[in-house]
């Protein structure tokens, strides 16, 4: 093997190289799909970190640019057990190995992907750089070396700078702002499909120009990182309750949960993947989400209780708070992880606010949460 | 939500006889359900007619009812038990078609007894192919262009208008039977009459054809709260065209992008919906245009399937249990992931491995078979293989079927391959066959392209493509091997890389002209071992508590240290014929043993339908080939204290020498006394040396010694082939022209010769009365599991011949030579454990026609009627326990047989209707039930009830009598005129009842035209053939009569025995056949 990885901890591995060359750096983190990694890849969530993919082949069915979440690759790098020798689908329109080389992205294969996942999972996320043209010693200088994403504004990088606009589809509705926070495009193309034309804006937009555009709604967007640095959107946001009908989703659910007056918590490894059961607490019915996030919303943060002891089994909505009381006034707990009991979605009571930590839009991943696109028009009035 | 508190009691009903497209995946599934509602506190009933099956154990049921599956018998269970739900999904299509049938009398709503799992509108739904496409068309989906048709005029204007080729789908049928593609007209009429026949309702459908489209199914389970998860997806390497049974298939899908998946998996959850599917498992397939990515789907089944036992391995998740706890009402959410122990079941399982199934057929047994795949199933077994990559498991999976293929090719059966010509080899590509994939890697390795390979064969190009990565690091080996040096860092890079890639050390040996073990001593060196990954259902998210290991070479090794000391039990890997769910279920009661003993019971196999393979059967799971180096690899991964070899039939035998010699401590009996039983030549010195009669016999090594020992031992003689299992290759010949016969098939037909080894001929005694024995040995003292008497006589292969126990005919004075000469050979083979006996007896003389030191097919039925555990006897005193001691501590319990148990077997003739179904010493059943009476000859009826025989009390018997059956077959005619049949009988046969006494209905022989027997038989005028065979020649009519029958669905019968033992149970007349009472209450 003609490579090597190496994590913070000093731990290494074996690996060829298959994308571009270079060194690349970045917070490893594990993704679980079996399916959809150009939509991963190119999820501008994963700006900053270094995608382990599980699922041991990759490739088989090359790359579609309508499969694409954003116009570039913003992983730093991607891991893998094995890297397709071709590709086979009627919807190809090149392989994953030009696709890599085109993106420039730094792309390793032949690594114990489960070894480093277990790694991950038991000493939590961390720093992990690879290179074919550094030796072990140097590699493990340069890993101790990596900091964290803890604190660090990853958004401005990957926002756009300038606003965009995309039509609806079909009868027009309303008129989304969407708070680019690194957006995936089947986000903004869900929102078209409902009949809503979409401005979607820089992460920095002011409060007022939000309201200029007299939107029927403002989405909130998923994004990468930290997000208690993003003091400007969420004073966007937070100045913004009551005055237009919010949703957000993944990055945007952790700023809501912020904007309200809470905080949030890095989880030890993060939930990426396509399999997370999510209940919804208000029906009853279990979902099977697409996720992608190493933050999460403390839900007692929003309570002047303190926290339910931990129990083993299968996670109680008791290990949730029964209600919030935000800055935006009285708000509930919607969804929850079933695996790990972790707070999945807040609704405000009175204002017009809701959001989920999980990805409706999918992509990757199963649809069964495509409906909360459906509630989103409901808060407008449709 | 949580469970439902008004059902006390359910009635589980299983699937039967191991047959062809229904094997004892149903058993691990019954096995689940009936252990996780005891466990939730139902009172739970059993009925199922295999003895084989762990669910029929009396333990894991309050009443277990091993009765025949029918209507009649059900609602006697009904009627005596009350049950207040029964439980149909978890019996295959067996338990399916007789609930409907049980619906349709009107059953449960006499007894106010609810159906649970699935309702009969759903199933009606589900299996009516006409009624699946109005209700998929309503929601919407996709479904092939067709109509269907209940008479040949109608599908024929049905087909025209589709336009060639089409399908033709009969409803109502399991494992495709029935089912065909027709290219024109003629075929057409061909097919759609036997499509026609094949269904139950008479009804088919003509369909679209699909033919090379690529093929999918997804895993889906929901519950009454809507909450639906996939639990695996599949892709099949064989295009449509092949039945999935017959498939090489691969978990998770490899070749669709995400949104094509999600597509698929919304979909496969609305079919669920709209079929009503509320609370259980259901797999739904689906075909892909490979073209334009246009999906369709073809069928669901609203039940556990052999798609979800391959899932569940596949996976970690138990689908039956789940599906089981479903159906008493509980929700996804609400029941625990016993892997991870603290995520709940509601989740889809996440792979980071490559799953691969493949099938294993048994054309040779069955001549008449053209040996091509279709749309309808005639595979017997499969093998599963987990492997990092899909180029891992491929080759882990072939070298788990046994067939003496070491991976994909560089092996020595490669060399056939070389022979084709281009064009051959690529008529071998474009042909659907067992071997099909190893001329995939032949035609690679020549330079056929990939292209081509992929339009030969409807191969998804990814998997050529893969398989072309295969061939190339064949190639590089092959290179390496003139590098030459050990220690040669490019060699080792290349030995890590094949490793990796899923070669043996036995391929890559083939390829430097090496032995294995050198191979294994090189690589060792270089530090390139086998590590194990567990099967999580997560991949590797959350933290396993269970131990279920595949094996690939990476870095990490996660089998943690055990804590008391390990035993590893060797399995019987793939089913086959003479191989199969009956030494499963002696590999899962050791494991159950070894746990009670104290040890950590480890358990290989690669069966993916067993209960061996379950993860909760043993301590610790190895789902990995049975092969010398697979083997090793897990002995240096657990250092057992104790290997077992003695009960996975011949599989686990036949690698006990060679485990042996590389140090491993082999449990019970040694492989020296296992040889010695094998061996001719040693066996036949140590009868001797006992004075144990053998009859006359001798071995040849070429043909005018085998005419010689022939005239020495007299005929008739019984020819056969050194080590086999199933009576391969074994005949009788009753003169020297069936032994040139005989000799002249060997290479044609089963492709032996002489350099094989030995040819072993016996003479065959005639009229001699064949008894079974399974009896342990601990050294000092014999237990008797049990004798059996053979209802056929010896000459027709044990495993297909009708067994009574206890013996009805053998006298006192046989008995007791019997139980002499076992303890003689016992004692003296060395036997620790179990030892299986064949036994002639002909007046009193007892002679012994072979010894096999291990668990035999007959162990779970003598446990069965005997009520004591043979098999996990037989481990505790493999693991050095006396009988003694385990009487001592109450593990052994001796007890009178209160009743008479009769095994019959079940023959696969529906599948191969071409077939002459005459018993010979040929191994053929697939499976075998049990019936249970005071009586033998009650029994006796019970079997044959079971075995989808009944017996008429009414109507036309057609008689037709070898010459040397005359006398006793007299017998049987006055007999059965006497119980108010009628005889019809060909112009010999009648003249020579007449002369007797018997009148019987003279009617023309096949080639005197009109009138004859077959029409009569087609008319539905013959309710009961008897049919003798004479000799191997002058078959022709006999034949097409008896395959009449068999196409007929009446019982036929081949043997005099045979039909003595039905007269005599049918003097008892039908009422007692419907009896029932359960194994508990036999027992207690």
């Amino acid at each position: 093997m003609n490579a090597l990885a190496v994590l913070k901890d000093g731990t290494v591995f074996r690996c060829n190289f298959v994308g571009a060359d270079g060194v690349a750096t970045g917070e490893a983190v594990f993704n679980t799909a079996m399916s959809g990694y150009q939509e991963i890849f190119t999820d501008p969530s994963y700006a900053g970190q270094v995608v382990v993919m599980t699922s041991p082949q990759i490739g088989n069915y090359g790359v579609t640019p309508e499969d694409d979440q954003a116009d570039r690759v913003f992983a730093s790098g991607v891991i893998m057990r094995a890297m397709t020798r071709s590709t086979s689908s009627w919807r190809a329109q090149g392989s994953l190995s030009d696709f890599f080389l085109e993106q420039n992205v730094v792309a390793v294969a032949d690594l114990d992907t489960r070894r480093l996942t277990r790694h991950l999972r038991d000493r939590g996320a961390q720093p992990i750089v690879m290179s074919a043209s550094h030796d072990e010693r140097e590699l493990k200088e340069l890993a101790a070396g990596l900091e964290g994403m803890v604190g660090t504004d990853l958004v401005s990088a990957v926002s756009t700078t300038e606003p965009y606009f995309s039509e609806a589809r079909g009868p027009k509705k309303g008129l989304v702002a969407a708070l680019d926070l690194g957006i995936k495009r089947d986000i903004v193309r869900h929102l078209n499909n409902h009949g809503h034309d979409v401005w979607v804006l820089p992460s920095s937009t002011s409060p007022q120009a939000v309201r200029d555009l007299n939107p029927t709604g403002l989405f909130l967007s998923n994004g990468p990182g930290d997000p208690e640095p993003l003091e400007g959107p969420i004073s966007t946001i937070r100045q913004l309750l009551g005055v237009v009908p919010i949703f957000g989703i993944c990055l945007g659910h952790q700023l809501l949960g912020l904007a309200l007056g809470g905080s949030t918590y890095k989880l030890g490894f993060g939930h990426h993947g396509g399999n997370h059961p999510v209940r919804n607490l208000l029906d009853g019915t279990v979902a099977i989400t697409s996720q992608n996030h190493g933050f999460c919303v403390d839900p007692w943060s929003l309570t002047s209780e303190s926290a339910t002891a931990p129990h083993s089994g299968i996670a109680r909505p008791a290990d949730l708070p029964e209600a919030f009381s935000t800055v935006a006034g009285a708000a509930i707990p919607t969804h929850q992880n079933l695996n790990d009991g972790t707070l999945e979605g807040l609704r405000c009571l009175d204002v017009p606010a809701f959001s989920v930590q999980y990805h409706p839009e999918a992509a990757p991943g199963p649809q069964d949460a495509l409906a909360l696109f459906d509630d989103f028009d409901r808060l407008m009035g449709f | 939500m949580a469970k439902r508190a008004d059902l006390k009691s359910i009635l589980v009903i299983g699937s039967g006889p191991i047959v062809i497209g229904q094997a004892c995946e149903f058993d691990y599934s019954g096995t689940q359900a009936v252990r996780v509602l005891r466990d939730e506190g139902y009172r739970v009933l059993l009925v199922n007619s295999n003895p084989a099956t762990i669910m029929t154990d009396p333990e894991f049921s309050d009443a277990t009812y091993i009765e025949p599956i029918t209507p009649e018998v059900i609602e006697q269970i009904i009627a005596k038990e009350r049950p207040d739900a029964v439980l149909p999904t978890l019996g295959g299509q067996t338990a399916l078609n007789v609930t409907m049938e049980l619906a349709d009398r009107g059953v449960f709503e006499k007894w106010g007894v609810e159906l649970i799992g699935a309702g009969i509108e759903s199933i009606k739904k589900a299996e009516d192919r006409g009624l699946f496409k109005e209700t998929m068309e309503a929601v919407g989906i996709a479904v092939a262009e067709g109509e269907y048709a209940t008479d040949m005029d109608t599908a024929l204007v049905a087909a025209r208008a589709i336009g060639y080729p089409v399908m033709i789908r009969p409803s109502f049928i399991l494992g495709g039977e029935g089912t065909g593609v027709a290219l024109d007209e003629t075929e057409f009429q061909d097919k759609a009459a036997i499509g026609l026949a094949a269904s139950p309702i008479g009804e088919i459908l003509v369909e679209e054809s699909v033919l090379g489209w690529k093929e999918f199914e997804l895993e889906v389970m929901r519950d009454k709260a809507d909450n639906a998860v996939i639990v695996c997806s599949i892709e099949n390497l064989d295009a449509m065209g092949v039945h999935t049974g017959d498939s090489i298939t691969v978990a998770p899908i490899q070749t669709l992008t995400d949104r094509e998946y999600q597509e698929m998996r919304d979909e496969a959850i609305m079919v669920l919906r709209a079929i009503g599917v509320e609370t259980g498992g259901s797999n739904v397939q689906f075909a892909v245009d490979p073209q334009t990515g246009r999906r369709i789907v073809i069928e669901m089944n609203p039940r556990v399937s052999r798609s979800s036992a391959l899932a569940s391995k596949a996976t970690g998740f138990p689908i039956a249990k789940i599906a089981a706890l479903l159906a008493v009402g509980f929700t996804l959410d609400e029941i625990s992931n016993d892997i991870t122990k603290k995520t709940p079941a509601s989740f889809e399982p996440a792979l980071d491995y490559v799953v691969v199934k493949v099938p294993r057929f048994e054309f040779s047994k069955f001549p008449s078979a053209s040996g091509v795949l279709g749309t309808s199933m005639q595979s017997v077994g499969e093998a599963m293989a987990l492997g990092r990559t899909f180029q891992e498991a491929l080759q882990k999976a072939l070298r788990s079927l046994e067939t003496g293929r070491m991976g994909l090719n560089a092996d020595p059966a490669e060399l056939e391959l070389r022979a084709l010509s281009t064009r051959a080899l690529k008529e071998a590509l474009s042909t659907p066959t067992p071997d099909r994939i190893y001329a995939v890697g032949e035609a690679l390795r020549v330079g056929i392209s990939v292209r081509e390979v992929v339009d030969l064969t409807k191969y998804d190009p990814w998997f050529v493509n893969e398989i072309a990565g295969i061939v190339e690091v064949r190639g590089a080996l092959a290179e390496s091997a003139l590098l030459g040096a050990a220690g040669d860092l490019q060699a080792r890079d290349v030995v890590e890389l094949a490793k990796r890639t899923g070669f043996s050390d036995e391929q890559i040996g083939y390829l430097w002209q090496r032995p294995r073990q050198f191979v294994a001593e090189l690589r060792g060196g270089w530090g390139i071992e086998r590590t194990y990954k567990t099967v999580d259902t997560c991949a590797a998210e959350f933290s396993a508590t269970t131990p279920y290991f595949y094996s690939t070479f990476e870095d990490e090794s996660e089998v943690p240290p055990a804590d008391k000391p390990t035993v590893l039990v060797l399995g019987s890997g793939p089913n086959r014929i003479g191989q199969g769910i009956e030494f499963d279920y002696c590999c899962v009661h050791a494991a159950f043993a070894l746990k009670d003993a104290g040890y950590e019971s480890v358990m290989l196999n690669c069966n993916p339908e067993t209960v061996s393979t379950d993860y909760d059967t043993s301590d610790r799971l190895y789902f990995e080939p049975l092969t010398v180096e697979d083997v090793l690899g897990v002995v240096a991964s657990e250092n057992p204290v104790g290997v077992i070899v003695q009960l996975g039939g011949q599989t686990p035998l036949g690698l006990a020498n060679a485990l042996a010699e590389a140090g491993v401590p082999i449990a019970g009996t040694s492989p020296e006394s296992i040889d010695a039983a094998e061996d001719r030549q040693l066996f036949s010195d140590l009868c001797k040396k006992l004075g144990v009669l053998q009859p006359a016999h001798g071995t040849a090594i070429t043909a005018d010694e085998a005419a010689e020992v022939a005239e020495r031992i007299g005929f008739p003689v019984l020819v056969r082939p050194s080590y086999v299992l199933g009576g391969k290759g074994m005949r009788v010949v009753y003169g020297y022209d069936g032994l040139s016969e005989y000799l002249a098939d060997m290479k044609t037909k089963f492709g032996i010769d002489f350099s094989n080894g030995p040819l072993l001929l016996d003479r065959f005694l005639e009229s001699a009365v064949e008894v079974d024995v399974d009896a342990i040995y601990d050294g000092t003292e014999l237990l008797i599991g049990g004798v059996m008497e053979h209802v056929e006589e010896a000459g027709v292969h044990s495993g297909d011949s009708a067994c009574v126990t206890p013996p009805p005919t053998l006298s006192t004075a046989a008995h007791a030579r019997i139980v002499a000469d076992t303890e003689k050979l016992a004692n003296g083979l060395g036997v620790r454990g179990l030892i299986n006996i064949q036994f002639a007896v002909r007046r009193d003389n007892v002679f012994v026609l072979e010894a096999n030191p291990r668990g035999s097919r007959t162990v779970p039925f003598i446990s069965k009627a005997t009520g004591i555990p043979l098999a996990k006897i037989a481990t505790r005193v493999m693991m050095g326990e006396s009988l003694d001691t385990l009487r001592a501590s109450g593990v052994l319990r001796e007890r009178q047989q209160s009743f008479s148990a009769v095994k019959e077997a079940v023959l696969p003739w529906s599948r191969f209707p071409d077939e002459d179904i005459i018993l010979g010493p040929e191994m053929r059943s697939t499976g075998e039930v049990m019936g249970i009476s005071d009586s033998h000859e009650v029994a006796f009826s019970k079997a044959m009830l079971a075995a989808g025989m009944q017996l008429p009390d009414k109507g036309n018997v057609f008689f037709s009598l070898a010459d040397r059956d005359k006398d006793r077959g007299l017998e049987a005619a006055r007999a059965l005129q006497q119980l108010g049949l009628s005889l019809v009988s060909t112009e010999g046969t009648s003249a020579f009842l007449k002369a007797n006494g018997v009148t019987s209905i003279p009617i023309p022989k096949l080639s005197d035209g009109a009138g004859n027997t077959l029409d009569w038989i087609e008319r539905g005028d013959i309710d009961m053939v008897v049919n003798t065979p004479r000799g191997q020649q002058a078959r022709s009519d006999g034949r097409l009569i008896r395959t009449a029958a068999q196409r007929a669905g009446i019982p036929c019968i081949t043997t005099i025995e045979g039909a003595l033992a039905t007269v005599g149970s049918l003097q008892f007349g039908p009422e007692r056949v419907f009896e029932v009472k359960s194994l508990q209450d036999w027992l207690a």
